[in-house]
């Protein structure tokens, strides 16, 4: 970039002094960024970590053997993958089927709908928490490894449907009314063309659905009791608050095996949307 | 409420695209419906559900435990006189608009179009080291960012333990400045939206557009403010309201950080909510809480309906 032979003339000569200023101010920023993420790192490897970040005296496995139990770990990791596949799944089979007649037909209601569902990916969720405990009492559904899938399914779908129907708008047509002249139904011409064709994008969307459920803390700290039935975000956080002083390291090597895989599953949806700016990116429209 | 507001933004008719040219088939419509019913049934009983249960349940005064727990009584809109009445709720709503407007509309905006500016003109390796680490806080679990941020702004954390290199002496910050911590807090973990969302406006204003600025002889900020600016303008507004809508949701940070206090002083609204309802057993009334907050980010949620509404549909 600094050396692009493409900017000649007058800016060419200010393009150093820029570069070097601003990769110090970049560098500067950087390590603002790094350090609390080298503490969960350091401490995690650490056999006496505290709270203050430092180099392990030595470095040891011990955090990570003494926190791999199942009633600590696996339980609540399997837990959340429980919920955050059962949320994807739905989400991702009900998103599917809402967004091919809101892409492939015009109805009456569809402009309502699509700006209802707007309207739905811009609501505070978290606000909506106490109405949701008090709605869960009524219906019986509190402390329902179920409830707390259906509904973290509900609240990801509008996200989900606007994220699909673009996906679906750009599969061309003709291919379906091909398949129409064959005498295709409609949902035979979705699950035969539709959906091999945006695999990737119904990818994307499952694996975004899937970490923000990973990712979720509030819901089921809200709804979910039972110690056999809490995710591992909500039993990260009773580990946490049980003790009056906090096992800094054991607490670090349970944030890195909770953590890891939402950064893995990051990488892949990186990949499969092409290295650019897959969520963020959707979340505009 | 969301109805209405969905049926005054969808006022615009437009000529449908698709394929009306496909003969009439009996049940086609029927069938189209069926495929919208599962995700209509869903957003109906888990998201219009709630929020229509929130405005009924501000009504009551439904508690926790005891008598109102099973059969709570209509009581009007006592629950908010009281609340409009109660300090507690004043200072949590204007803790909330500080929180947004410092953490997000100022703090991560400008941080986030720095960043982006900055990675368009370091030197390589750095950008993708330093981008990488922007958007690792960003992908983290929030409960895992919480940890992290809570351990650096520990009375023996971190943060204190720099500043004492330098011959400074740390305070409490977590129990002194708890709104200054959770606000660097979320600065740290949501810049990398915005960043993202800058970065992929930059590389999209024309590079002609700023060749004929330096001709005329604009310096880097002129070419920043004048041509820059003005052309990603929609992006901004945007990136402003999301990040709005994002940081007014905001729990887990806070909650671990502080847990609200010492006392509420750092009870944003959703915490505010949570402490009435879950702490102090008053449903309603943390109902009610939830209501302002859901009517708030409703209001940001149709403007920002309204800016999307050229290209939507």
């Amino acid at each position: 970039m600094a050396t692009s032979t493409a900017a000649v003339s007058v800016s060419a000569p200010r393009r150093r002094p820029q570069t070097v200023l601003s990769s110090i101010l970049l560098a500067v920023i950087g390590v603002l960024f790094l350090v609390p993420l080298l503490w969960i790192v350091f401490a995690s490897f650490d056999g006496d970590a505290q709270v203050t970040m430092k180099l392990p005296g030595t470095w040891t496995l011990e955090n990570y053997t003494q926190v791999m139990t199942w009633e600590l770990t696996w339980q609540p990791l399997l837990n959340s993958v429980v919920i955050s596949l059962g949320t994807a799944v739905i989400t991702v089979v009900a998103g599917v089927l809402a967004a091919y007649p809101l892409s492939r037909y015009s109805m009456r209601f569809q402009q309502t709908f699509m700006y209802g569902i707007l309207f739905g990916t811009g609501l505070p969720i978290t606000a909506m928490m106490v109405p949701v405990y008090a709605l869960f009492v009524s219906f019986g559904l509190l402390d329902s490894v179920w409830g707390v899938v259906v509904f973290m399914a509900a609240t990801s779908l509008p996200m989900a449907i606007w994220m699909l129907k673009n996906f679906m708008d750009s599969v061309p047509i003709s291919l379906e009314e091909a398949a129409w002249v064959d005498g295709a139904g409609s949902m035979q011409a979705l699950g035969r063309i539709v959906i091999p064709l945006m695999r990737q994008g119904i990818g994307v969307v499952f694996i975004f659905v899937f970490t923000m459920a990973w990712g979720n803390f509030f819901v089921p700290f809200v709804l979910l009791f039972t110690s056999s039935n809490l995710p591992a975000a909500v039993s990260i956080f009773n580990f946490f608050g049980q003790y009056g002083s906090v096992a800094y390291g054991q607490l670090a090597a349970y944030s890195v095996l909770y953590a890891a895989p939402m950064v893995l599953l990051y990488v892949l949806v990186q990949k499969l949307s092409g290295g650019a700016f897959a969520l963020a990116g959707s979340v505009k429209g | 409420m969301t109805a209405t507001a969905t049926l005054t933004t969808g006022g615009r008719h437009r000529p449908g695209r698709g394929t009306p040219s496909r003969p009439g088939r009996p049940g086609r419509m029927a069938a189209r419906l069926l495929s919208l019913l599962p995700a209509t049934l869903l957003l109906l009983a888990f998201m219009l559900g709630p929020i229509v249960y929130s405005l009924y349940g501000s009504l009551t005064d439904r508690a926790m435990t005891g008598p109102r727990a099973a059969d709570p009584q209509f009581i009007g809109f006592a629950n908010y006189t009281e609340l409009f009445a109660s300090p507690d709720f004043w200072l949590s709503l204007g803790l909330t608009v500080v929180f947004v407007l410092a953490s997000a509309v100022i703090g991560q905006n400008v941080l986030g179009m720095l960043l982006a500016v900055l990675l368009r003109s370091a030197v390589k390796p750095l950008r993708s080291l330093v981008g990488g680490l922007v958007v690792l806080a960003w992908v983290l679990p929030e409960i895992v960012a919480a940890f992290a941020l809570y351990a650096f702004f520990q009375t023996d954390g971190t943060l204190n333990a720099f500043l004492g290199w330098f011959g400074l002496e740390g305070t409490s910050w977590l129990y002194y400045f708890p709104m200054l911590s959770v606000i660097l807090a979320n600065i740290w973990r949501g810049t990398a939206f915005s960043m993202m969302v800058y970065n992929a406006a930059l590389s999209e204003v024309p590079p002609e557009l700023i060749e004929a600025a330096t001709i005329d002889g604009a310096g880097a900020w002129q070419r920043f403010t004048r041509v820059t600016l003005p052309v990603i303008n929609r992006s901004i507004s945007t990136n402003l309201l999301l990040t709005t809508l994002q940081t007014l949701g905001v729990f887990t940070l806070i909650w671990v950080m502080t847990g609200g206090g010492p006392g509420t002083q750092s009870s944003t609204l959703p915490v505010l909510a949570f402490q009435e309802a879950f702490k102090f057993a008053q449903v309603g009334y943390g109902t009610a809480i939830a209501t302002v907050t859901l009517l708030i980010g409703a209001v940001f949620s149709a403007i920002y309906i309204r800016i999307l509404k050229p290209e939507v549909v």
